[in-house]
């Protein structure tokens, strides 16, 4: 509980979450929403942002009170925060619309058990100033957003040729239904994890070829 | 087998004698064996079954040249198995299925099906079933939708269905078919089990005529190209579950001779659950495998919520396949029973 | 947790202040929010219950709800009374009761179905239906709340008690597509043979139940006009 990590610019925090790490693609985690809620761009986004808002909220107290909770019964104090989120959330959900939050189901209540923000507390917030711990939220709530977001909107596109309920094709459009089941998360998550370990790969090796040989890898 | 350019190990259990068939030959007389239900498949539903065997094995054959491609691999359609793949997938359908579907579900079982895996032996499912699971899962009411068979302008004009513009969904003529498997489903009637082993019944393209099929396996089997003990253990365990279960009352369980003949039972049994990659090794596995298999199938039919379940039954029985192989290892030579595992 | 270093016996005081604190802060902020939004939730359920009841009454301007007392009695539902048995009543601009919705549920093809259907007591038919909740497959099953052909059927389906008033003088059956030849028969779906017939067969057990208990007590709806 130092706060000893390497200083790094403030920008990275956020950036880092978007691409580099992003929670989905790269580090693989928040499966069960991300599977189970994104069969529509609309539910997509709400799950989305409803995981962004309690990550940032988790962060911040987490962060703040890094100093005040002792080792021993950490894990227990981040629960009890990440849950309040969830529930404060729960009721901001059943208050804007009753309709989205019978979409999203028990998903919501999910949230708690989100390896995400677990790990994000753990891992980052509890080590860092409230400030860095907003921007690495912030980075990793969006990149989640935005992972959602392209599951959604490629079921939805798929599944009912429309997105975000707007239809996007002539009359007589034949849905694909598997992607609106929950095979097609599955599928379409294979999709993307394939292209982002493909231009990973192609990344590294391109970098491999420019860098002089027995120069310390700087190059991410 | 020495040349064989991904440098795999050859695993099979003893004697290793080469019985002389290279793959290409093993698949050209496979090709062989399914040409009488073809081309029976072409004479009773027309121009349509002619097209959807073609377009699905053309589908096959260009997914698996994209993706040797793509993997750095020389050519590998010389050895046959993804246009055999094509022609079983292309077997399934139901003709009258638009074409672009035909298609989608092609590629979907080479590419996600074999090339994913790694190609020719790596594939854990058939990939003819993998495609065809795909579409069925996508496109659930154009695969329900079934031609009658012997309309008498089959080869005069195509079903308004088949041509649909891609991501269209099709239109269909009013006169549809059940398929016997449905009919007896949804309101509890059979065709006779005659007419459903001659194939004067609706269906998949080259599911109607059980009997062709089984010629074309028998044939196979002669040749000892294909193990006899799969089928046998499918058609056995389904003929006494399903004779069991009719005992009980015909409302439950339709007489085992139309469970036999009837829906992609026989094409299934025959080409798809012995293909060779996702199938088991040992006697005692396959039979087991053949038992797993016939047993789901009656399950699926008599209390599932889909009228047919050869395919899945015949996935279900590949996910098991690694193991059986190695709960029913063969007794090392030499060794005791108790020793052996 | 790891055991404390050896010598260094964990503090206990901090252990309490932290956990008692973040609960006691946890705990503020959900009340405060509860607070906050509990009667827009409130309202946002009456809604959506109003508008679901309006859809299968579509000449209902107005909604009591009631439940349903020792098998026989109808009240006005209180506060806080048990969510099940409930009938909801509706009325017209004068306040004169034009129907009940009835709820139903039953299995469907993946998950049990649940329905809000329209009894308009005048004629005794069902006039509308409304699925409120279905797992069903989409594109198959899920026609059975989209298709135009298959809602047809409750534009008027015929729930006439028989002369003892005890049950359904023709129980709802479900026929297959296209061959609906009486009022009181449902057309299914072709594709979705199994959740058409289940809708038909919720109704029917639904309205054989309700529909002879609100006949024999129509004046409980009458005198608690809203």
């Amino acid at each position: 509980m130092s706060d000893e990590s390497v200083p790094t610019p403030g920008t990275d925090e956020f950036v880092k979450g978007l691409w580099r790490e992003n929670p989905v693609f790269v580090q693989v985690l928040g499966m069960c929403p991300a599977l189970a809620v994104s069969n529509t761009a609309r539910n997509a986004l709400a799950m989305g942002l409803a995981t962004l808002f309690v990550l940032v909220g988790s962060n911040l107290v987490v962060s703040s009170l890094r100093h005040f909770v002792p080792r021993q019964v950490r894990i227990a104090t981040y629960i009890l925060v990440i849950a309040t989120f969830v529930t404060v959330v729960d009721y901001a959900i059943q208050a804007i619309s009753l309709d989205l939050h019978k979409a999203l189901g028990a998903f919501i209540s999910l949230i708690v058990v989100n390896c995400l923000i677990l790990g994000r507390a753990e891992a980052f917030a509890s080590r860092n100033h409230v400030g860095t711990a907003l921007l690495d939220a912030l980075g990793m709530g969006t990149g989640f957003v935005l992972a959602l977001l392209s599951l959604g909107a490629v079921r939805e596109i798929l599944g009912s040729g429309s997105l975000f309920g707007v239809p996007l094709f002539h009359e007589g459009f034949q849905g694909w239904v598997v992607m609106i089941l929950p095979a097609g998360g599955f599928f379409t998550l294979a999709g993307w994890l394939l292209l982002f370990n493909w231009l990973r790969e192609r990344r590294a090796t391109r970098l491999a070829a420019l860098e002089p040989v027995g120069a310390t890898g700087g190059g991410r | 087998m020495s040349h064989a350019p991904t440098g795999t190990l050859e695993i099979r259990t003893s004697p290793h004698v080469l019985s002389g068939y290279s793959v290409d030959t093993i698949m050209f007389n496979v090709v062989l064996a399914l040409l009488p239900a073809s081309a029976f498949a072409v004479w009773a539903f027309g121009w349509t079954a002619l097209l959807t065997l073609a377009t699905a094995v053309a589908a096959c054959l260009a997914t698996e040249r994209v993706a040797g491609r793509l993997s750095g691999g020389g050519s590998t359609l010389a050895d046959g198995s993804a246009a055999i793949a094509g022609l079983l997938y292309g077997l399934t359908l139901p003709p009258g299925l638009p074409l672009w579907m035909v298609a989608v579900g092609g590629v979907f079982g080479l590419g996600v099906g074999k090339a994913l895996f790694g190609g020719l032996g790596m594939n854990p499912f058939n990939p003819a079933l993998v495609g065809r699971a795909f579409v069925q899962a996508a496109f659930p009411v154009p695969m329900t939708t079934w031609v009658p068979a012997f309309a008498p302008e089959r080869f005069a004009a195509l079903p308004p269905s088949t041509l649909t513009p891609p991501f269209t969904a099709p239109v269909y003529d009013a006169v549809t078919g059940a398929t016997p498997l449905a009919l007896w489903k949804f309101e509890r009637v059979t065709v006779s089990a005659s007419d459903a082993a001659m194939g004067f019944i609706a269906g998949s393209t080259g599911e109607t005529c059980a009997v062709l099929i089984l010629l074309g396996g028998a044939y196979l089997v002669a040749r000892n190209m294909m193990s006899w003990r799969i089928p046998v253990a499918i058609f056995a365990s389904v003929a006494l579950l399903s004779g069991a279960l009719h005992a009980l009352g015909p409302d439950v369980c339709p007489p085992p001779l139309f469970m036999l003949f009837s829906g992609g039972l026989a094409l299934g049994a025959v080409f798809m659950a012995t293909d060779m990659v996702s199938s088991p090794m040992t006697g005692r596995a396959c039979v087991a495998y053949g038992v797993v298999i016939g047993v789901l199938t009656v399950v699926i039919r008599v209390w599932g919520g889909l009228p047919e379940g050869v395919m899945y039954a015949i996935l279900f029985g590949n996910a098991l396949t690694p193991h059986l192989d190695r709960w029913l290892q063969p007794r090392v030579y030499g060794t005791r029973a108790e020793a052996g595992s | 947790m790891s055991a404390a270093p050896p010598g260094e016996q964990p503090r206990v005081w901090p252990m309490y202040r932290a956990m008692v604190g973040v609960g006691l802060m946890c705990g503020l902020l959900i009340v405060g929010v509860f607070q906050w939004t509990g009667p827009r939730i409130a309202r946002n359920r009456a809604e959506a219950l109003e508008r679901a009841i309006f859809q299968v009454l579509p000449a209902a301007r107005s909604s009591t709800t009631f439940r349903l007392v020792d098998g026989e009695r109808f009240e006005p539902r209180g506060e806080g009374d048990a969510a099940d048995s409930l009938v909801h009543a509706g009325y017209d601009a004068e306040g004169e009761l034009v129907g009940l919705a009835l709820e139903g549920r039953g299995m469907g093809y993946q998950d049990v179905i649940h329905v809000l259907f329209g009894y308009a007591f005048a004629d005794e038919t069902v006039v509308g239906i409304r699925v409120l909740e279905s797992r069903e497959t989409p594109g198959l099953g899920d026609r059975i709340e989209t298709d135009p052909g298959f809602l047809a059927n409750f534009d008027a389906l015929d729930v006439r008690l028989d002369e003892s008033g005890s049950a359904l003088a023709h129980a709802i059956e479900p026929v297959k597509p296209g061959e609906k030849t009486e009022a009181w028969q449902v057309d299914g779906i072709t594709g979705a043979t199994i959740s058409s017939v289940a809708i038909a067969n919720i109704l029917d057990q639904s309205a054989a139940f309700w529909i002879p208990r609100i006949r024999a007590r129509l004046d409980d709806f009458r005198g608690a006009q809203p």
